[in-house]
């Protein structure tokens, strides 16, 4: 009991001695907190966005088939879908197709579609809330798209996407093949790509390798360097960002070491005056660390309480456009909260422990003095 | 008893500007006494109370406290002698500037480890005592030097010591404070307190208070 009842006598001077200096603390905690809003604001965002794609990718096709011609993708003739269906070890695939459609009224583009689902239905459409949106059009409405020989075909919304999905949704229209090839005039007989199934996981790369042998023209993609893609590019643009913070970091460390570090000839007297009515260096010593924690941990806490705001309930006004990248499409979405613990820790042990560890060695250089030092 | 047993005490030992500020004091300090140490400056008084105070081992001999030998004893031992058994006023006051009276009073008890309550209840009863308690809350740069020189003496007196160190307490004030003061001490003394004052000031030295005078100078005691 008398540890804790000491604990919490060092704390309470510790918190008068910080408001003595509230011009220079509250800076500091505003600048500290700031920097910590910012970093954990990037790791928030890239952790979420990549678990996010990760959990996208989950249904994507294992393997996806591209026709290139010149290095350019291209439609794939149905012919090749009868060869790849032959190689040994794929269990299933299928032609799809799909697109992009810019909307010149609004500016936007739309991922255009094919739903087996929806193959009975002409006319009727899913779509996207981001879509719903950037169109103002009701629910149960319609909308106008025009098709590549200039006529305009008007589709009945019959389903809206909830907004968990509009990651991956929020611009998608999904609608009939016949509809589809109606629009972009796409003949029978040819698909966007091809999707197929595996037998074994483990074969994924052997398949791959017999399909561009059969077929030279095609580019198989497979689902795990899709997911590795996203990923480099999301780290790729977090440590971007991460770069063009780092001023801001290296101006905070300057601000902080001067601070920590810089022992005025007041508050060494001060401390010389502890010791001299009986406090141990050790107690000196806890009261900077407390020091230390009070500012470092509020700063750390209120910082990553921000980022989480800002980040998950705000779309990360504050640098979207560098980490969501060139989408033309602006998807008002909010990613799922998703926290990396040891992300989370990295960044504890980054900002709390050094600063913390900078107030107290110099205080532990002020402390050992003799404390007589203040009776000469 | 205090007794000191030809202490010396050198300042930048083996270096070329070695200082002996004690040159061998052998010395008996009766408990319950009011004793002054006078002599000009540099000569030893406040290095004297240091090394009885426990802020300062000396370079050579022994000092024994309550039939304790003190010289010896690890820094942790001789902080919990200086705290629990010792009461010091600077010259200066050391008071701590931007927190309350109160607080200042409070700090020589913060490491003990005592409810917060408690030791506030004592800390004001101190600032009563001394007609302070109106100003507990007011931060101590707003205080007279009158009024700064008692809340020095409330936070020497807060862990209840034995023994009183003052180091030439009167040297900021003038004639009539410098009286109070030693009324004080001489209040303090009544009740069983031992006062150890270093000054050159003959209004300490020379106050009815003070039971015994030792004189200093270049480090040794003269008379």
């Amino acid at each position: 009991m008398r540890i804790l009842e000491k604990q919490k006598n060092l704390v309470d001077f510790t918190l008068s001695s910080l408001l003595r200096r509230k011009g220079k603390n509250t800076a500091l905690l505003v600048v500290y907190t700031f920097m910590i809003f910012l970093l954990a604001s990037v790791m928030f965002f890239t952790g979420s966005i990549k678990k996010e794609a990760a959990l996208v990718l989950e249904g994507a096709p294992e393997i996806t088939v591209q026709r290139l011609v010149a290095g350019r993708h291209d439609l794939i003739p149905a012919a090749y879908l009868e060869a790849v269906r032959e190689i040994r070890g794929v269990r299933s695939a299928a032609p799809r197709l799909w697109g992009y459609y810019y909307d010149f009224t609004s500016g936007a583009n739309f991922t255009l579609m094919v739903d087996e689902s929806l193959k009975d239905s002409p006319g009727v459409v899913h779509v996207g809330s981001g879509v719903l949106r950037t169109l103002m059009s009701p629910e149960h409405g319609t909308i106008p798209i025009k098709a590549s020989d200039g006529s305009f075909h008007f589709f009945e919304i019959h389903h809206v996407f909830p907004a968990e999905s509009d990651l991956v949704a929020s611009d998608l229209v999904l609608m009939c093949e016949q509809d589809y090839r109606k629009v972009f005039s796409i003949p029978d007989g040819f698909a966007t790509d091809l999707v197929l199934e595996v037998r074994n996981p483990k074969e994924l790369t052997t398949i791959a390798g017999k399909i561009t042998q059969l077929l030279p023209d095609t580019r198989p993609i497979l689902r795990d360097e899709i997911l590795r893609t996203y990923e480099a590019v999301f780290d790729w643009r977090g440590g971007v960002l991460v770069v063009i913070l780092w001023g801001s970091v290296l101006a905070f460390v300057i601000f902080a070491w001067d601070k920590a570090t810089g022992l005025s000839a007041e508050e060494k007297r001060e401390i010389g005056v502890l010791k001299a009515v009986g406090w141990e260096t050790s107690d000196v010593l806890v009261m900077k660390f407390w020091e230390g924690m009070i500012i470092s941990l509020s700063s750390f806490l209120t910082g990553v309480v921000l980022a989480y705001l800002h980040v998950f309930f705000s779309s990360s006004v504050l640098f979207e456009p560098v980490l969501k990248g060139w989408s033309v499409l602006y998807p008002d979405f909010r990613l799922t909260p998703f926290i990396d613990g040891t992300q989370l820790a990295g960044l504890f042990f980054l900002t709390v422990v050094p600063y913390t560890v900078t107030t107290i060695v110099p205080s532990w250089r002020a402390a050992v003095i003799e404390p007589d030092s203040v009776m000469r | 008893m205090i007794e000191l047993a030809d202490v010396k005490k050198v300042f930048n030992l083996g270096r070329p500007n070695e200082f002996t500020a004690l040159g061998g004091v052998s010395l008996s300090i009766e408990l319950g006494k009011a004793t002054a140490f006078k002599g000009p400056s540099g000569s030893g008084k406040t290095t004297l109370l240091s090394v009885v105070g426990c802020m300062a081992r000396p370079t050579a001999g022994r000092v024994r406290l309550l039939d304790r030998e003190i010289t010896s004893l690890p820094e942790r031992f001789l902080t919990e002698i200086r705290r629990k058994t010792f009461g010091f006023i600077f010259q200066q006051l050391n008071l701590i500037r931007g927190i309350t009276t109160l607080e200042n009073v409070m700090i020589p008890a913060y490491p003990n480890g005592e409810r917060y309550s408690e030791l506030r209840r004592r800390a004001l009863e101190l600032l009563d005592l001394f007609n302070l308690g109106g100003k507990a809350e007011s931060r101590v740069e707003w205080l007279s030097g009158g009024e700064a020189q008692r809340v020095a003496i409330a936070r020497a007196l807060v862990n209840h010591p034995s023994i009183l160190v003052a180091d030439e307490p009167t040297a900021h004030l003038d004639t009539r404070l410098s009286i109070e003061f030693m009324g004080i001490m001489k209040d303090l003394k009544d009740r069983g307190k031992t006062i150890l004052i270093a000054s050159h000031d003959p209004v300490v030295f020379e106050s009815e208070g003070i039971d015994v005078v030792v004189e200093m100078r270049d480090g040794r005691i003269v008379s």
